[in-house]
């Protein structure tokens, strides 16, 4: 039995030590297994949602597929892990997933000491509430004493406390882990109010019994810059989830889209040339082949599409683009030129 | 034989090393060597790692502003309490549920176990039937289903059903008037003091008597009477300095009083309704335990049934049942943890929150461990403690 463990241990020992200079390189790992694995919530339509066959929809995800096109040229090489807002970055800076892209806020405390970077903004919220037509409640500051219904683990739960305290109102916080929990407990009446990013309101809002019978108030009371992120000290990777992002935003200010994108490889006009890999070799700089964009938007198409695909005005979510249009129509979408 | 003595310095030699004793010796060490190696190697892997991944390190976060609100607290905390402050809140929430919950359970456990055994059929399957399902559904199923049963049972604030002396019920908890002690109502408290040290006193005269002339005394009643009826007078006596702060509804909610929220209630009684089907069925086995020639002899020397059980059964049956019903309170207290499961602020909840925002998960779970290890020792240890009072003591 000793004779047996001790080597056993010892290997084991050694083992670990050698791992200390574990692979940095993110883009080869993906490589070799075949696939992203991408972190997603754990049902937010519009943003990260399994469709009935189980298929994951949305911004979040076409996202996480746009990358895996970039890289496989497939959008399908991508398997994605529902994370509850707790796990996210753990489970991020554990390597348990390459890319997380969960409706995540954007923060200096979570660039700088989590080990984790943000690749961008793939949507401009901020943070809303929702009560019951029947409270008759038409603004925030109405709000002194209530009960409140959110996630732990968010920059929701210390919003609101800021708002709360700011505005020298009383409230009550109930914190829940799990999403479904937080809208359940809402429906049946633990809180009055549903508090989350504007964009969480009202994918939330359609798993309520009568939709119909809650608002959303007025107030945005934070900045919610929501983003993939991925672990800190590896650039080539970084890059990649910077570059796809904003390829997806430049193809929809270039007038790229998903139907396009093969006829406009012919196209004349040299930044769209720079983009689809006609032209230069910048998909070299990332590790990629020079058609990463191409394959990207071929996948899921632009910004603008993915946008109105998953949380446009034409889908259940009904989310004008405001914020989140291009800088050039007077929103935020910004991205720096491919060049 | 000759040729054995002729090579004794070989022999030495060669016995150090296959000497099963100090091979025994080396092979330990080794093996510690490997272990001590083992756990160094974790810990400055680690913190190598979070070094390189940038990843913050150290205890200094408890000091640091929290920012978050905890919705049930027993010591003061605010938003601007420290992250450490908020770890005890979380700390004492656990305590607060794991205390009353293994209470709760272990009188009704008893209870149950007892009745299982009960000659009457109605009872024991009534019994059976609550130890057979609750013991065998998941228990984050059963706080669900209380969670949102009590959710959906009782109504809003506003519609709240008023019990007796101004005490309410609605889908935001149990609310209550709640006293006030002032000043002058110490005295009160020393009473109660003063009540419980004679009740003890009172116990142990009330036995020896009992022991030289047979006679008996109502020691529960007395007490009884003590508990209740110093404190009364020490109150009566300064004037009776106590406030009621009513609970009134205001707004959203209620203002004032005393909240017993939906979170605890339900995993309070699910924590303790499921642990009860466990602990009665260890009652069970240690009632069958006791030999049945005890119930006969104690019945011929005219003891009745409930003193039978009370003074001869239940003793001899706590042997058997302490050891197992140790590990029902420790569960009971680890299986608190479930509470984030539906908001109820316990220490793994509050923790894990904190985990989040400082992204500070080993010192966090590091925290978690030794706290759950050291509840449980403790537990542990009184019980063994108790185990052995009430060991057989052979004359
Ligand atoms: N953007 C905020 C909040 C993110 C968040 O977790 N929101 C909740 C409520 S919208 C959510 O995504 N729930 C879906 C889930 O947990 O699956 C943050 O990064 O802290």
């Amino acid at each position: 039995m000793k004779s047996k463990l001790v080597p056993v241990l010892l290997g084991a020992a050694f083992g670990l030590a050698a791992a200390t200079a574990a692979s940095a390189a993110t883009l080869d790992d993906v490589k070799g297994k075949g696939f992203v694995q991408c972190g997603v919530s754990q049902g937010l339509p519009g943003f990260s949602n399994p469709d009935d066959k189980g298929a994951w929809t949305g911004l979040d995800v076409d996202y996480c597929r746009g990358v895996a096109a970039a890289i496989f040229g497939d959008a399908d090489a991508v398997k994605f892990t529902p994370l509850s807002a707790k796990e996210r970055f753990t489970a991020l800076q554990s390597g348990e997933v390459d890319i997380l892209s969960r409706n995540t806020t954007w923060t200096m405390g979570r660039d700088t000491s989590l080990g984790l970077n943000f690749a961008g903004v793939d949507y401009y919220d901020g943070q809303g509430f929702m009560v019951r037509k029947s409270l008759g409640v038409s603004s925030a500051l109405e709000l002194s004493g209530a009960s409140i219904c959110t996630n732990t683990g968010t920059t929701t739960e210390l919003n609101v406390a800021d708002y709360f305290r700011a505005n020298k109102m009383e409230y009550e916080i109930v914190a829940f882990e799990k999403a479904d929990e937080v809208v359940a407990a809402y429906d049946a009446g633990r809180c009055d109010v549903y508090t989350t990013d504007a964009s969480g309101l009202y994918a939330q809002r359609l798993k309520l019994t009568n939709p119909d019978e809650h608002i959303v108030l007025p107030e945005i009371i934070s900045k919610e810059p929501l983003g993939p992120v991925v672990r800190q000290g590896d650039d080539q990777w970084f890059n990649i989830a910077k570059w796809v992002l904003f390829a997806m935003i430049n193809a929809e200010e270039l007038g790229v889209t998903q139907a396009n994108v093969a006829d406009m490889k012919n196209s004349d006009n040299p930044e769209i040339k720079r983009l689809l890999g006609t032209e230069g070799a910048f998909g070299e700089g990332i590790g990629l082949g020079n058609d990463w964009a191409a394959n990207a938007i071929g996948a899921v198409g632009n910004y603008g599409e993915v946008f109105d695909r998953n949380v446009g005005p034409n889908t259940p979510l009904g989310i004008a683009r405001g914020l989140n249009a291009l800088w050039s129509k007077g929103g935020l979408m910004y991205a720096p030129p491919v060049r | 034989m000759a040729v054995q003595h002729t090579i004794p310095a070989e022999s030495a030699r060669a016995s150090v090393f296959y000497d099963p004793k100090i091979r025994g010796i080396f092979f330990q060490l080794l093996l510690i060597a490997a272990v001590l190696f083992f756990g160094y190697s974790i810990i400055s892997n680690t913190i190598v790692n979070l070094e390189r991944q940038n990843i913050a390190s150290g205890f200094a976060f408890l000091d640091t502003t929290a920012g978050f609100s905890i919705i049930q607290t027993l010591i003061e905390y605010s938003e601007e309490s420290s992250y450490g402050t908020g770890l005890i809140v979380g700390f004492l929430n656990t305590l607060l549920i794991a205390f009353i919950g293994v209470i709760l359970a272990t009188i009704l456990g008893f209870i149950l176990g007892i009745a299982r055994l009960s000659p009457n059929w109605v009872i024991s399957r009534i019994a059976y039937v609550y130890i057979e399902i609750v013991r065998n559904i998941p228990l984050l199923l059963q706080i669900f289903f209380w969670y949102f049963a009590v959710l959906r049972a009782v109504p809003s604030p506003k519609n709240s059903v008023e019990l007796p002396f101004d005490i309410f019920l609605n889908n935001r908890g149990f609310v209550t008037p709640r006293i006030l002690f002032e000043s002058g109502s110490g005295f009160a408290g020393i009473a109660l003091l003063i009540a419980i040290a004679g009740i003890f006193f009172i116990r142990g005269w009330a036995r020896k008597r009992q022991e030289a002339t047979g006679e008996q005394f109502p020691v529960f009643w007395t007490a009884v009477g003590l508990i209740i009826g110093l404190p009364l007078i020490a109150l009566a006596a300064t004037g009776f300095p106590l406030g009621v702060d009513y609970p009134e509804l205001k707004g959203f909610n209620f203002v004032g009083g005393m909240k017993i929220t939906p979170e605890f209630m339900s995993l309070l009684l699910a924590l303790s309704i499921y642990t009860a089907s466990f602990i009665a069925e260890i009652v069970r086995a240690g009632i069958l335990a006791v030999s049945h020639g005890q119930t006969e002899a104690s019945h011929a020397l005219g003891l009745r049934n409930g003193q039978t059980l009370r003074l001869v059964v239940i003793p001899q049956a706590m042997r058997v049942i302490i050891p197992p019903l140790t590990s029902q309170y420790l569960n009971l207290t680890k299986n608190s943890s479930l509470a984030v499961a539906i908001a109820y602020p316990d220490l793994v909840s509050v923790g894990g929150t904190i985990l989040n925002q400082t992204g500070q998960a080993i010192e966090i779970i590091g925290i978690w461990m030794v706290v759950y290890l050291s509840l449980s020792l403790l537990t542990s240890a009184f019980m063994n403690w108790y185990n052995q009072r009430m060991a057989l003591v052979e004359r």
